[in-house]
């Protein structure tokens, strides 16, 4: 009954990211198949911008992505928990100077 | 197997209300589940442009031809969504549409049901849109990361899909006793079908406990089915339109609109095959596959050639 799957006539997939507006930064908007890089434009833009929610598209083959894993995120993501002199509330100004609500 | 302390602390991610990503550790249970939810998902939204894609050619004025046109094309792009969320469970897409071109997945059956006039097109917006809302709103909510977004994707453009059969419906619940009849018979052949659409009771639904534990899902089948009839008669006695069910009685103390009994055996009977229309979209949607290899191979083909070409240009 089923169909020979072994036959692999699948597009490669593509990651797309858009930009929601003018200034904005890209967003992941989610993925398509496209045998080529300009058909995946054309794909993501018909799949994910039918209502003009992006203005401008990145597509990425998506075996080219590499992504931090979660089971790392503990240690990773460290060097940055033991900075609070990274954050201004970290200092301290005088009263007179302190802006008004 | 998966381990007891890795499932507890799964469960507390899923209680505190984490949303799972695709890389993060899960259950192989909640991902087999998760495959077979968003792909049916997805096969259905796929099917579901056959039934209104009937009355594509047909449509009565140029303006309500466009707009079934926008809303098909929408479905297919429902569809997209789905199918790529489910693909970051690391299963393929041509395997998942195989499996239910000639394997067992299987679609909702809501679109194993024919479409006899351009009042179904207006009642497939109201009610099986309006049903379909229901149902999406509450898996926008998915502990999923994937499928929540494509959920929230959806619901922004179903609302449009609903509106449009809910204002065609008023039109013709207002029009002359002929198109007044239309309508009335169509929502009469719907009604039982779209209440089957939310599934079997909870009581005959195994898998509901589940998939309620895991936040897949945060509401019954029973509790979204109520939601929708209270909602659906308020909006049928807006334009005048009955809807077929000599039980529908409010009842004072729960707020709610008691109805009568689903047909379940019909349910059944089209789940395992036998809807008046399930052979038909099934051979529909194989041969638009076996027709469409040789486009998926040339277009694959071509670019092969020009990757060359370039290659050598430069």
């Amino acid at each position: 009954m089923t169909k020979n799957s072994s036959e692999n006539t699948e597009w490669p997939l593509w990651e797309v990211f858009y930009q929601p507006k003018d200034g904005k930064p890209f967003e992941h908007a989610g993925s398509v198949h496209a045998p080529d890089a300009e058909l995946a434009l054309q794909n993501a833009r018909d799949t994910y911008a039918r209502r003009n929610e992006g203005i401008a598209f990145w597509v990425v083959p998506s075996d080219q992505i590499v992504a931090s894993s979660p089971e790392d995120q503990g240690p990773f993501f460290d060097p940055a928990n033991d900075k609070p002199y990274r954050h201004p509330q970290f200092y301290s100004v005088p009263r007179a100077v302190k802006k008004r609500k | 197997m998966d381990s007891p302390e890795k499932l507890e602390e799964f469960q507390q991610r899923i209680d505190n209300g984490e949303k799972i990503e695709p890389k993060d550790w899960m259950p192989e249970r909640y991902r087999k589940q998760l495959i077979r939810i968003m792909s049916q998902h997805a096969h259905s939204e796929i099917v579901g442009m056959l039934p209104e894609g009937n009355w594509i050619t047909r449509a009565p004025s140029l303006k309500r031809k466009m707009v079934l046109l926008a809303k098909v094309q929408d479905e297919a792009g429902h569809g997209l969504y789905l199918y790529s969320g489910t693909e970051t469970l690391g299963v393929k897409r041509q395997d998942l549409v195989e499996d239910y071109l000639y394997g067992n997945a299987k679609y909702s059956s809501i679109f194993n049901y024919p479409t006899l006039t351009y009042a179904d097109i207006c009642v497939i917006g109201w009610l099986v849109d309006g049903a379909a809302i229901v149902n999406q709103t509450m898996l926008a909510k998915s502990s999923y990361g994937p499928y929540s977004r494509a959920n929230v994707r959806i619901c922004k453009e179903e609302s449009f899909h609903k509106k449009q059969g809910y204002e065609m419906l008023a039109k013709m619940a207002d029009g002359t006793p002929e198109q007044q009849k239309m309508a009335q018979d169509a929502v009469n052949r719907w009604w039982w079908p779209t209440l089957m659409m939310f599934g079997p009771h909870d009581t005959d639904s195994p898998n509901s406990a589940e998939l309620i534990k895991w936040g897949v899902k945060t509401k019954t089948n029973d509790e979204l089915r109520q939601h929708f009839v209270d909602r659906m008669v308020m909006e049928a006695e807006a334009i005048g339109i009955e809807l077929p069910d000599p039980d529908l009685t409010y009842n004072e103390e729960t707020g709610h609109w008691e109805f009568g009994d689903i047909p379940w055996d019909e349910f059944w009977s089209v789940v395992k095959g036998d809807g008046p229309m399930n052979r038909e979209r099934m051979k529909a949607r194989r041969k638009a596959y076996e027709e469409g290899e040789w486009v998926r191979e040339a277009a694959k083909e071509y670019a092969r050639k020009k990757r060359l070409q370039d290659e050598k240009a430069s």
